[in-house]
């Protein structure tokens, strides 16, 4: 059996692979929201930062440090799913730019 | 029975997100991409809610109600022109998130954290604290709070790295011994000072790398997060961040011809020339008269537009000169430098802001075969990524960067404020080239100005 630290390591070379191989297919057209997508994927920290948060008998250190974590995320989440729909909103071929500009 | 439906919630987030970065492949996928990164972080955060440990919610749903509240003006008033200091702030709050989380869990796990955990938590705090002030110290230099031009000192790189050694050596200090936590907070000190050093010598022109290297950062860190906590889609999504970092920042080096080590320890290589070493050769200015009657008998024009361009806002107007062009008859097409701006594909968003479709938008690779046919060249605050010295001259410092080709159109129309060598202090031949033509003065008002005369002659004609 593999023990628990060699599968995180297994799944972390496997997902680096899969990421530089994914992402290499990116236009650079969209490397900008690229970006703001991948900054709200990071905020999965909000994962840890909610155990940390709500866990019974969190000593206060934990919970203000788990609080300000779980906010920082969430603005993360929150205005990068955001922003990066409002940037490719815009993005538009010339057939739907002239479209839009006839109604 | 409820851990199998975390477990489940958990897989299908980390098989989303791996969907999401696939679907941004083009632009039209990317919105289900977005879509998709969505549904994947509302299971995460399900999942994790439905935790037996997690059993007392209040906080939790008031630092939502806190972040919504501050990441939704965030995201919808925020101007195109100013997406890099967003992105920098955005890095930093996800590093201090898991810096934070990492401290926590430091003094939650003491006196006897297991040895991955210990190891994961200094690597998470280590990466997560320095991404934390990098991160504000190029918010800062983005929004012109800080100096755009490097801050450089006597022996900065010696004191740099060895204070990055100390961080390290404190860092496997609480390795080994986990219970003296009296190490921890000068650890974390020296993690915050450190990520202020390593980025204030860092000038404007190389922000794009430094944004895609920070965001790697906060990608490990939290992938470091998941190995602490044995969470898998943590380690998942922080290697997918991290890798996309990664491959942005190694495209930005290549775009500029540099080595990390070049734009993270080079600012001593970026002596600025000397106002008196700059020969003053004379060149030919334009009126925009001038330039439009030029512009009004093109058969196709490349407009090659630079961070100049989103700092005078001129992108909605240069959407109506393009569309004057267009009108009559003229091929119009937009040349983009991969570090044109301050962030990578920074140029994109401006212009698919001023709604120009995206297939006037060519790479460097894609258009530098179409300057030898072109009328006309129009460089819009873009300097060093024009510059032919970069093919010839070797003692130039851009030497050997890979530049657009514009010095090869018939005319070269060039539009800046003054013969300033810009940012980087680099002259430019360009300019003193026979077929160039200087346009002096603010972008926004020169092409407001071009857009006038050349409907004007349209009317006359």
């Amino acid at each position: 059996m593999l023990s628990d630290l060699e599968v995180a390591l297994y799944v972390f070379m496997l997902a680096t692979f899969l990421g530089l191989e994914v992402i290499r297919r990116v236009s650079p057209l969209l490397h900008t929201p690229l970006m703001s997508l991948t900054n709200a994927i990071s905020a999965i920290a909000v994962v840890g930062a909610i155990l940390i948060t709500g866990a019974a008998h969190a000593s206060t250190l934990s919970r203000v440090l788990g609080f300000i974590a779980v906010t920082c995320s969430t603005i993360n989440v929150v205005s990068g799913y955001l922003i990066t729909d409002r940037m490719l909103k815009m993005f538009k071929t010339r057939r739907s730019s002239e479209a839009e500009g006839r109604k | 029975m409820s851990d199998y439906t975390v477990g489940a919630l958990y897989i299908l987030a980390a098989g989303l997100f791996v969907l999401s970065l696939k679907w941004m492949n083009s632009p039209k996928s990317a919105r289900r991409a977005v879509l998709a990164g969505e549904l994947g972080m509302l299971l995460a955060v399900v999942g994790t809610l439905l935790r037996h440990e997690v059993v007392d919610f209040k906080l939790i749903f008031a630092a939502f109600l806190i972040g919504s509240a501050v990441g939704v003006p965030l995201a919808y008033l925020m101007p195109m022109t100013a997406v890099p200091q967003r992105t920098a702030l955005s890095h930093a709050f996800g590093a201090l998130a898991a810096a934070l989380v990492g401290t926590a869990e430091y003094y939650r796990e003491t006196p006897d954290p297991h040895g991955v955990v210990i190891v994961a938590l200094v690597l998470e705090t280590l990466l997560g604290f320095l991404t934390f002030t990098g991160s504000l110290m190029a918010f800062g230099k983005l929004q012109e709070i800080l100096p755009a031009r490097p801050i450089v000192y006597r022996n900065q790189n010696v004191i740099n790295l060895s204070l990055l050694a100390v961080a390290a050596g404190l860092g496997v200090w609480l390795i080994v011994q986990p219970q003296q936590t009296w190490i921890f907070p000068i650890f974390a000190g020296l993690s915050l000072l450190f990520g202020v050093l390593l980025i204030i010598p860092i000038g404007g022109a190389d922000m794009p790398t430094v944004i895609a290297l920070l965001n790697a950062y906060a990608g490990l860190s939290a992938s470091a997060m998941g190995f602490a906590l044995g969470n898998k889609l943590l380690i998942i999504a922080g290697a997918l961040d991290g890798s996309s970092g990664l491959i942005l920042s190694i495209i930005m080096c290549r775009a500029m011809n540099r080595s990390f080590t070049n734009v993270l320890f080079g600012a001593f290589g970026h002596v600025q020339k000397k106002a008196a070493e700059v020969e003053h050769r004379p060149v030919r200015s334009a009126s925009p008269e001038e330039a439009a009657a030029i512009l009004d008998v093109a058969r196709s024009v490349i407009i090659v537009p630079g961070y100049g361009l989103a700092v005078a806002q001129a992108q909605h107007k240069l959407r109506e000169l393009s569309d004057e062009l267009t009108r009559r008859g003229v091929d119009v097409k937009f040349g983009i430098h991969p570090v044109a701006g301050r962030m990578p594909g920074h140029m994109n968003v401006l212009l698919a802001e001023a709604e120009i479709p995206y297939e006037r938008l060519f790479e460097m690779d894609a258009i530098n075969g179409d300057f030898a046919q072109a009328d006309v060249a129009l460089v819009i605050g873009a300097n060093d990524v024009t510059n032919p010295a970069a093919r010839t001259d070797e003692s130039s410092p851009i030497y050997g960067m890979p530049i657009l080709n514009v010095d090869q159109a018939r005319t070269v129309m060039v539009i800046k404020r003054s013969m300033n060598p810009g940012f980087a202090g680099i002259d430019n031949p360009l300019y003193y080239m026979d077929k160039t033509l200087m346009l002096f003065g603010d972008a926004k008002v020169f092409i407001t100005e071009l857009v006038k005369e050349l409907a004007e002659a349209a009317k006359a004609a």
